[in-house]
């Protein structure tokens, strides 16, 4: 069975088995600490919560909140892989900070593009696959919630695509993208066209991505939606049907209302997925095309294949920059705040009735 | 149209339904229901959509069962001439690609049981009481989501090479776990708000501790959404590619995906090999979503559609 041995399945299972006892001791502990330390504080009420949360708050701080706050340290350096670190000569400061900031917008990212360039195609990118995953998600997901013969079998067949590994997917669609070997150009040429360098063509490139991230976010869409469509209760349509309201003023004035709390945190989730997309644009590009890269890309591009850390990280930092404004804008804009449940949500105390 | 001939329509035949309308009308316009036309155009629609969905995932084992001297053939045959499950046996037994299935197999399942403990009695913390920093709590949690993951991979890799956790599980499993947490406390507090708080004061007062009635009523209560919560950390970790990219670079180490790629990258002589482990990967991932789709969908509009 190729290289797996006895040897080596022992040793594996004693490294993961020891870290996860590991983690386990250590969370066990750090919890027994914090509980005694908050009883005495405070009632019980709260020590206990605390005291729960003590695990996710220790590992999110290591794997998310220290890396953001390193990310701001490095911004303000010059590391590289020459530089790693101070002892090899790396060097902090206001200055080196600015500079790597100016960088992000005067310089290339990489080697060729600037920085609006590159944000202006991951607009584009995030616009075009939100638009198109959420029409053709809704337009399958109403003909799949009609009742009719073979729905459990077309439904599960659309959903292939969501299942499927999705680095299967990509690195299937990356080999099916060959110019002479893939299917994709040998149907083209089937039908009497050109065949088209998937790989090599800056505009080409791009428009293979999307087409396989469309295969791939259109099913996951269609899922989403089509719960909340079955959510809907039967009988707003057959009133709306008996006050005369016409197919399209149903789908406006009944299907939309009805599934808007499924489709607008949906909505958002998938411009966030999207712009923070990095395994489709990443592996599609086999030739390493700057004008395929999107900001992601670009960000990992820089760090660990120009090895720019100190830059990467100030990159980074205007990326957040952006998804925050994003997201700021768009609860204001809508109104849509997915926590004022939880703000308003009944102490436990209390009753907690289900409507 | 009257309930009487709406029964009647309902109750005759085709042919009978044909007669009396004429050929026309019955196909293109029926008073009630879908036209036949209408349906067929549905079902024309979903099977195109099918199709596309279904092909590229065909064409792999079309690949997979090729022969050696017919890889690299211009021809879109459903089934190739003297097909062989060669590639499969080589796959398996020369090349490293059961070592990867395990290491990813044991990574994976290790961590979604510590990602879904912690997941669970957070989710708990934060469903059942109010808590100064609870509100802040929940912002952070959706704000993790969109921080890309890119963005935190130097910070990560330096920390790691700090710590001498590169080329090691170690730090891969305790990142793996973290990972899904979010979005499975967000999950998890969803549904456990739909259980009423009643259940847990009638056990309480049958002398039950508050974590007792935790482990005994809403953890057995909550199976669908730990599922789901158990699935998503299963992906995240299964489907990983970026931190094991940066953690792991010794070949023996390699999680499915790294392997994967380095298969994919020789695919100009490995084509067969490379879809043949494609597929054997896909094929109970797919099972496994597929079966678990209701729950899934489920679960992810739980929270947000019912109140």
């Amino acid at each position: 069975m190729g290289s797996l041995t006895p040897q080596i399945i022992g040793q594996s299972i004693e490294q993961v088995g020891l870290t996860i006892l590991a983690v386990v001791v250590i969370a066990l502990g750090l919890q027994l600490l914090f509980y005694a330390i908050l009883s005495k504080g405070m009632s019980t009420r709260h020590s206990l919560p605390y005291t729960l949360l003590v695990p996710a708050i220790i590992g999110l701080s290591l794997l998310v909140v220290f890396p953001i706050l390193y990310n701001f340290f490095l911004a303000f350096t010059d590391m590289s892989l020459r530089r790693f670190g101070f002892e090899r000569g790396m060097t902090m400061g206001i200055a080196q900070g600015l500079n790597n900031f100016r960088n992000v917008f005067t310089a290339p990212v990489l080697q060729q593009q600037h920085f609006f360039p590159v944000f202006g195609r991951t607009i584009l990118w995030t616009a075009m696959q939100v638009t198109v995953h959420v029409s053709c998600g809704m337009g399958l997901a109403i003909l799949l919630n009609r009742p009719m013969k073979m729905r459990g079998v077309y439904r599960a067949i659309i959903l292939i695509p969501w299942a499927i590994p999705q680095i299967v997917a990509v690195l299937t669609w990356r080999t099916e993208f060959n110019a002479q070997w893939g299917f994709v150009n040998i149907m083209l040429q089937g039908i009497g066209l050109e065949a088209i360098p998937w790989m090599t063509s800056r505009f080409w490139n791009f428009m293979a991505f999307n087409i396989v991230n469309f295969w791939l976010g259109i099913p996951f869409m269609t899922v989403i939606l089509l719960g909340g469509l079955q959510s809907i209760n039967d009988t707003y349509y057959e009133s709306a049907e008996i006050d005369g309201a016409s197919k399209w003023q149903r789908f406006t004035n009944v299907t939309i209302p009805m599934i808007k709390p499924v489709l607008t945190p949906a909505v958002i989730l998938g411009v966030i997925w999207t712009f923070n997309n990095f395994n489709i644009p990443y592996f599609i590009n086999q030739r390493g095309l700057e004008t395929s890269d999107i900001l992601v890309t670009a960000l990992f591009r820089a760090a660990f294949e120009f090895n720019r850390y100190g830059f990467a990280a100030a990159l980074a930092i205007v990326i957040f920059a952006i998804l925050l404004g994003f997201t700021v804008a768009y609860m204001k804009i809508t109104g849509f705040n997915p926590t004022l449940k939880a703000m308003n949500a009944p102490v436990p105390a209390g009753s907690r009735r289900k409507k | 149209m009257s309930e009487v001939s709406l029964l009647k329509q309902h109750q005759m035949g085709v042919v009978a339904q044909i007669r009396r309308y004429g050929l026309y009308r019955w196909f293109f316009k029926r008073a009630r229901g879908d036209s036949p036309f209408k349906r067929m155009l549905i079902h024309l629609v979903l099977i195109a959509a099918c199709i596309i969905a279904a092909y590229p995932v065909l064409r792999i084992l079309i690949i997979s069962v090729r022969p050696g001297d017919q890889l690299f053939t211009t021809s879109l045959r459903l089934w190739p001439e003297n097909a062989t499950w060669d590639a499969y046996r080589r796959v398996i037994f020369n090349r490293d690609f059961v070592l990867w299935i395990w290491n990813s197999l044991l990574i994976t399942t290790a961590t979604c049981f510590v990602g879904v403990t912690i997941a669970s009695t957070s989710a708990y913390a934060f469903s059942r009481w109010d808590f100064p920093g609870k509100v802040s709590g929940l912002i952070f949690l959706l704000a993790t989501q969109m921080i890309p993951g890119a963005m935190l991979m130097v910070p990560i890799y330096i920390l790691a090479a700090n710590l001498g956790l590169i080329n090691t599980w170690r730090g891969l499993v305790v990142a793996y776990s973290v990972q899904a947490v979010p979005f499975s406390i967000w999950i998890l507090k969803g549904y456990y708000d739909t259980i009423p708080f009643e259940l847990e004061q009638a056990a309480m007062i049958d002398g039950c501790s508050r974590l007792g009635s935790f482990y005994r009523i809403i953890l057995p209560l909550s199976v669908p959404a730990l599922a789901i919560a158990f699935l998503f950390n299963f992906m995240q970790a299964w489907n990983d590619f970026l931190l094991a990219r940066i953690m792991l670079q010794r070949s023996h180490m390699y999680t499915w995906p790294l392997g994967l790629q380095r298969l994919q990258d020789q695919f100009q002589t490995l084509w067969s090999e490379f879809a043949a482990a494609s597929l054997m990967i896909s094929i109970p991932a797919m099972v496994l979503f597929l079966a678990s789709s209701r729950y899934l969908i489920g679960g992810l509009t739980v929270g947000s559609v019912k109140q």
